[in-house]
């Protein structure tokens, strides 16, 4: 037993040796790191993070993939220190958690040659990403707001439920309130949601005893859009309001495309933006074509005409 | 200081009892004062049935609550715990809805699978609390995480929902109800009336009083500690799966995030309504007065904008440290 140790060891050893070597020059680990899926847009983020890496690993068999999700910012950093120390990542995918406590680690990942790739969430210094993808938030409000303006009189009442207290929902409700300016509709109320159901949910109960004229509601996200409903149809309110969610979820399209007006439009923030920061990602490390800057994608309008192409059956958000 | 020290020593015993008993009763008319100078409609039959039925899922878990803190211990799965029934039972009812075509017999078995999934986790949390010996608070904080998880696993991610047929035929069990009550609020009472006499009337609420105030004692005294103690996270469980059948017809959907934070605002509503969080003494219709307190103040931040809303959990949080001042004065001697 005992001499057979060392012998296992040597074996173990040059089995590895032989490994790395027998391993083509050219293979290459791609580390994507994201939020875990603990609400609907985060679990469409991770739908489509997954699809994306069958597709691509299957389509670059010398490529490798490693995915991790997070549910706090300081496991994301344990996650990207594991990443570098254990699987030697040629390249960084990463939607950070915080902006502020991950810039310094992204820093030094990038520091260290890995090209890296941010998404969604900026990080709090500027030019340590080769690429960053992300969705518009500043646009996300402006066109629900623009909406709003063009569509109401002015002296129409409108409620605004926010998200959980960020940069984001900052920047969002920056934009709605901008393009509401001059329009003459007049914000009655803006309280927190924070992108859940049942605090929408009671929000918009309290809001409907509060208020005996609500002409809209911007719900700001779709999961928010649910409660509100839920309660303007348990008060028997609804066709006094619209409802103006976001980031497009598959039960609000379907209203959208079936034309009720209660739903009448929606703002698209899609969390497929992760595949499309992958996808450029291994194909700045394969084709050799230029792919750093930033690639900001436009929040648009889903209106009964184009809901067709906005509409994903798979998907589970 | 000195003045209370003076009137605990020659004031009355029951005068002294009396304070603690009537500190939360003040909070919530003091609370239902302030909500009447701020909105006319406060008082409306809408805004009382609003803020009683949301109530109520919190409400009757935290009179499971009560008789598991009373009897020494404590649950921290019991939000996930509810999250997870929630979605299993969305999830079988979605599975039995495209066998059997969607009626009643698959509302009947889906809350069959609610409260037999609440008993059987209820059920785990206390059976190895109690014979494999692990400290409430480490094993239901294990189970908490493993609930959340294996909702997001069921939802993948995303978020469950019931069918849409399904909904709306369920949906009277939230906001339906016997003249003009809703059925969430007449359940809560009824629960709550039951656990009150459990509490004070039955061998069970007297025995977890005693195992809650002195193990070793309650032993010599031939109290099943072991079995008592398993029956109240039995009847917690099975309280949470109740809950689950009322909460699941409003929204007809449970996500990663349903019943977040439940466990501590459950905790908490226990602890305001007087009952000790070392064990000993619990109180039912305390619980419900704690339980009253919580969503009032939820409310009233909603129906004006005089605070701002990040500041809400502050305020509770002042409300929870003040009901736990008020409660040094008792002793655990009762």
């Amino acid at each position: 037993m005992k001499a057979t140790l060392p012998i296992k060891a040597t074996l173990v050893a040059t089995t590895a040796l032989l490994g790395l070597t027998a391993v083509p020059a050219l293979s290459q680990t791609v580390g994507i790191s994201i939020p875990a899926a603990t609400h609907g847009w985060a679990g469409a983020l991770n739908f489509h993070a997954e699809r994306t890496v069958a597709r691509l690993a299957e389509a670059n068999p010398d490529m490798e993939f490693v995915l991790t999700t997070t549910s706090d910012p300081g496991q994301q950093v344990s996650d990207l220190e594991d990443m570098v120390a254990t699987r030697g990542i040629d390249a960084l995918v990463v939607l950070p958690f915080e902006s502020e406590p991950l810039t310094g680690p992204i820093a030094r990942i990038a520091d260290s040659g890995v090209w890296v790739t941010v998404v969604d969430r900026g990080l709090a210094q500027e030019g340590i990403e080769d690429l960053y993808v992300a969705g518009d938030n500043d646009s996300f409000g402006r066109t629900a707001g623009q909406y709003f303006a063009q569509t109401l009189d002015e002296g129409a009442q409108v409620v605004v439920m926010r998200g959980i207290a960020s940069t984001v929902d900052n920047e969002r409700v920056a934009g709605f309130e901008a393009a509401l300016e001059g329009s003459g509709v007049e914000v009655a109320a803006m309280d927190h949601g924070n992108w859940n159901r049942d605090t929408a949910f009671n929000l918009m109960q309290d809001w409907l005893s509060r208020f005996p004229e609500i002409d809209a509601v911007w719900a700001a996200d779709d999961d928010m859009a649910v409660g509100a409903l839920a309660a303007i149809d348990q008060a028997g309110r609804t066709g006094e309001m619209f409802v103006v969610g976001g980031a497009g979820m598959k039960e609000m399209v379907d209203r959208i495309r079936n034309s009720d007006p209660t739903v009448p439009v929606n703002v698209t923030y899609p969390p497929s933006m992760i595949s499309t920061a992958i996808e450029m990602t291994v194909l700045g490390l394969t084709a050799g074509a230029p792919m750093s800057g930033d690639f900001i994608i436009a929040s648009e309008l889903i209106t009964p005409d184009n809901a067709e192409n906005f509409y994903f059956e798979d998907s589970p958000y | 200081m000195s003045t209370a020290t003076h009137a605990q020593t020659s004031a009355p015993r029951r005068r002294r009892v009396n304070l603690t008993v009537i500190a939360p009763l003040v909070a919530l008319l003091v609370l239902i004062g302030i909500g009447m100078a701020l909105n006319p409609n406060f008082l409306s039959y809408a805004n009382i049935t609003n803020v009683l039925a949301r109530s109520a899922f919190i409400g009757i878990i935290a009179i499971g609550m009560t008789f598991v803190i009373t009897a020494g211990g404590l649950d921290l799965s019991v939000g996930s715990m509810a999250a997870f029934v929630a979605g299993l039972m969305i999830l079988v009812m979605n599975l039995l809805t495209d066998s059997m075509g969607p009626g009643l017999p698959v509302i009947a078995l889906g809350i069959a699978v609610a409260l037999l999934a609440g008993l059987a986790a209820g059920f785990i949390n206390g059976i190895l609390i109690t014979r494999a010996g692990i400290e409430a608070f480490i094993l239901t904080l294990g189970t908490m995480g493993i609930y959340r998880s294996l909702v997001t696993w069921l939802a993948d991610g995303g978020t469950l929902s019931l069918g849409y047929e399904m909904r709306e035929m369920y949906r009277p069990v939230y906001y339906g109800g016997i003249l003009g009550i809703a059925w969430p609020i007449i359940v809560f009472a009824l629960l709550a009336i039951l656990g009150e006499i459990a509490m004070r009337h039955t061998a069970f609420g007297r025995h977890c009083a005693a195992i809650g105030s002195n193990e070793k004692v309650a032993r010599y005294s031939s109290v099943a500690v072991l079995r008592v103690r398993l029956a109240t996270y039995v009847l917690l469980g099975v309280l949470v799966g109740i809950a689950v059948v009322m909460y699941v017809p409003r929204l007809g959907s449970a996500s990663a995030t349903t019943g977040l934070l439940w466990e501590l605002e459950a905790i908490a509503a226990v602890i305001i309504g007087g009952t000790l969080l070392k064990g000993g003494f619990g109180r039912v219709w305390g619980t419900v007065v704690g339980v009253l307190i919580l969503s009032l103040i939820g409310n009233l931040l909603n129906l004006t904008d005089f605070v701002s809303p990040y500041l809400n959990g502050a305020i509770q949080g002042v409300v929870i440290i003040l009901a736990v001042v008020l409660q040094r004065n008792t002793g655990a001697a009762r």
